[in-house]
């Protein structure tokens, strides 16, 4: 009987050898005459392991990793198809802690299926979602929605539910569902995990939403920057249509819904809604003014769906087990779960989906080991680059939009970087400038010259001069970006640059925090 | 036929299959840039005349974002990670290694034509940082060894 074998084509797992290691495995198995069926699988998010091998066994699926192509042979030769030991071995993968301690609602199937099977999705759950809200009417799915509590995953927060409500009721003869998968933040990778490890939750969260607000056309935004990601859409959509998930007839019921990617060219800014839609209507990314509102005047001046990649990708569980199956996970007004991505100086660096509420402290030590470098993590920053670093003493802070608020931070997209203490923070605010004045769109003035002179404030605070005027500069400026700024860009570059001054002004060479402030 | 006159021919075939999709702009200056390796000048006022935009406006996108190239790259290109994930896991301290083993700066081309070094601002590879990318293949913990030898490795390709 054929062996089940599964190598994960995650672009992590493949910057890792993961295709390398494939390739070799069904080598081996053909020179040793052993029938196997290898099939490439999404990541299981423990990146530390990856290269991660499974294999299907009597007792369940057994791991193996991190596996490298010299460890090939030598786990034939320990009969790893049968679940042999060798020092690789894992025990089986659903069992991993890491593993075993996370909510996995959204993630549900990536790392256990084909990600480009439909037969695979369907047999998991999949399509459960849409079959329901086929038989809906909209002010149903909308309502689904709206009492799951889920808010916008790309780190606005926004509650769901209320924008879809807001193009069901706006009447046009074209309605637009954009998927905003331009997931730049440094630190951020979930998106890009659900698009390779599972694209058809995405296209059937992005049909339930047509559905919902009367969308008939869809437009996955993907940045560039993701090969893998386009090649398991593109596929997947394919897919869809030969099945009719996707069509002028979706499963029979005569609901239109067409769905296609569009590639971004490098530009951060157009992760931001406005100046993504001018993005796919053929123009320079500047953002517009709001309002109108997206939900009311978006894409081509039409009423537009504008949500990020794991927003519309929890769309198909809350629909198939209900909103409030949903909304029982989290705390306070932040409900369901949120994929974290543990990056940077971390052991341990993955993906933990869990309901809100855990500590940034457990998140960094119970799952992620601590720094990778094994010195003192000095600063974590939560957000993306926009987000504020937070220091040791805020590290017991719950992981909730609220909460993050009100010390001055953001959860965002859940993405964490962690620094050890070899880090100076006066060069990480030098680079927010940077970043800014790099990606600014130069629509607004504070965004476009303020983060250029930000970046030269920060030149003559590291060298040391006029600290006594710099300093208040620097202040000042940030006032402006913040208070000025037309969009999240410019308006909160401030949060790494002033969270790094207030938290660490010794790297700025202050000497006390009184005089920071 | 002449360089210039295939040139052409491919930019006009790309027109002629995009052109009609709702906001063309952008997956033509793909097409152009994935048949050509950058989007020439002379793609300008062709593209220009099939959407009924202006030659300024077509030019204004493709200033507008970091991927589009108005000159030709090196055989390969590098794209760098300079974000905050790469570096705090050492990045600075391999663009120093990167540039100095390559002899060139960000947005430039190895005098053999070889390699072009573009940064670029998260590869969504941070749970491997430091990241790189030469052409579409990714790379993850990126040491000064192992750019070393993906950098042979990519050579012997060619």
């Amino acid at each position: 009987m054929s062996i089940t074998i599964y190598v994960p084509c995650d672009s992590s797992a493949i910057s890792l050898g993961a295709d390398r290691v494939a390739v070799a495995i069904t080598k081996e198995a053909e020179k040793r005459s052993i029938d196997i069926q290898l099939i490439r699988n999404g990541s299981r998010g423990m990146f530390w392991l990856e290269p991660l091998v499974e294999v299907v066994t009597d007792e369940g699926r057994l791991a193996y990793g991190p596996v490298q192509v010299s460890d090939v042979v030598s786990l034939f030769d320990a009969n790893f198809i049968k679940g042999g030991s060798h020092p690789l071995f894992l025990g089986l993968t659903e069992e991993l802690e890491y593993l075993k301690k996370q909510q996995r609602l959204t993630f549900a199937r990536i790392g256990k299926t084909d990600p480009v099977s439909l037969e695979d999705y369907v047999k998991n759950d999949g399509y459960r979602g849409l079959r329901n809200a086929l038989n809906l009417p909209q002010t149903d799915i909308v309502k689904a929605v709206t009492d799951s509590g889920l808010r916008g995953r790309g780190g606005a927060a926004f509650p769901t539910g209320i924008k879809w409500n807001t193009v069901l009721n706006t009447p046009s003869e074209q309605k637009y569902i954009i998927c905003n998968a331009d997931e730049g933040d440094s630190g951020t990778f979930s998106d890009r995990m659900v698009m390779e490890g599972d694209p058809f939750v995405l296209i059937e969260g992005m049909t339930i939403a047509g559905l919902a607000v009367d969308a008939t056309q869809g437009y996955i935004y993907l940045r560039v920057e993701y090969p893998h990601a386009h090649k398991a859409l593109d596929t997947a959509i394919e897919k869809a249509y030969e099945a009719g998930y996707l069509g002028n007839d979706i499963l029979g019921s005569g609901k239109v819904f067409h769905l296609e990617v569009r590639l971004g060219a490098g530009a951060y800014i157009c992760g931001e809604e406005t100046s993504l839609m001018e993005s796919l209507e053929g123009k320079r990314g500047l953002v517009r003014f709001k309002p109108p509102l997206p939900a009311i005047s978006g894409l081509f001046g039409k009423p537009t769906v504008v949500n990020n990649v794991i927003s519309l990708a929890s769309v198909p569980i809350i629909l198939d087990k209900g909103g409030d199956y949903y909304r029982d996970f989290g705390m306070g007004r932040s409900r369901g779960t949120l994929p974290l991505q543990l990056a940077g100086n971390i052991k341990h660096t993955g993906l933990v989906e869990l309901a809100f509420g855990l500590t940034l402290r457990e998140l960094l030590y119970d799952f992620g080991g601590g720094s990778a470098s094994g010195r003192p993590i000095k600063a974590v920053q939560v957000g993306g680059p926009l987000g504020a670093y937070l220091p040791e003493s805020q590290f017991d802070t719950p992981l909730d939009y609220e909460a993050f608020a009100a010390i001055w931070a953001v959860l965002g997209h859940g993405g964490v970087v962690a620094f050890d203490d070899t880090v100076d923070m006066a060069e990480m605010a030098r680079y927010s400038m940077e970043f800014c004045a790099i990606e600014s769109c130069g629509k607004c003035t504070p965004c476009r010259i303020g983060s250029t002179r930000g970046a030269e404030v920060m030149d003559e605070i590291i060298k040391g001069q006029e600290l006594d005027k710099n300093i208040p500069l620097l202040r000042d400026l940030c006032n402006t970006l913040l208070n000025g700024s037309l969009c999240a860009l410019g308006g909160m570059t401030p949060y790494p640059v002033l969270s790094a001054l207030n938290h660490f002004p010794e790297d700025f060479g202050i000497d006390d925090k009184a005089n920071a402030a | 036929m002449t360089d210039s006159s295939s040139m052409q021919a491919t930019i006009q075939e790309i027109i002629t299959t995009l052109k009609n999709k709702p906001g063309a702009l952008l997956p033509i200056l793909h097409g152009v840039q994935n048949a050509l390796g950058y989007v020439p000048a002379e793609s300008v006022p062709t593209i220009a005349k099939a959407l009924n935009l202006s030659r300024a406006e077509v030019h204004g996108v493709i200033s507008f974002y970091h991927y589009f190239r108005d000159n030709k790259p090196g055989k390969h290109t590098i794209h760098l990670c300079r974000a905050e994930s790469c570096q705090s896991m050492g990045g600075k301290q391999l663009e120093n290694h990167v540039k100095t083993r390559l002899g060139i700066d960000f947005h430039e081309t190895t005098a053999d034509g070889k390699f072009t070094l573009e940064p670029v601002y998260c590869l969504g590879n941070c749970a491997c940082s430091p990241a790189m990318q030469i052409d579409e293949e990714i790379y993850g913990r990126v040491t000064a060894n192992s750019f070393d030898s993906a950098i042979n490795e990519t050579e012997e390709l060619a």
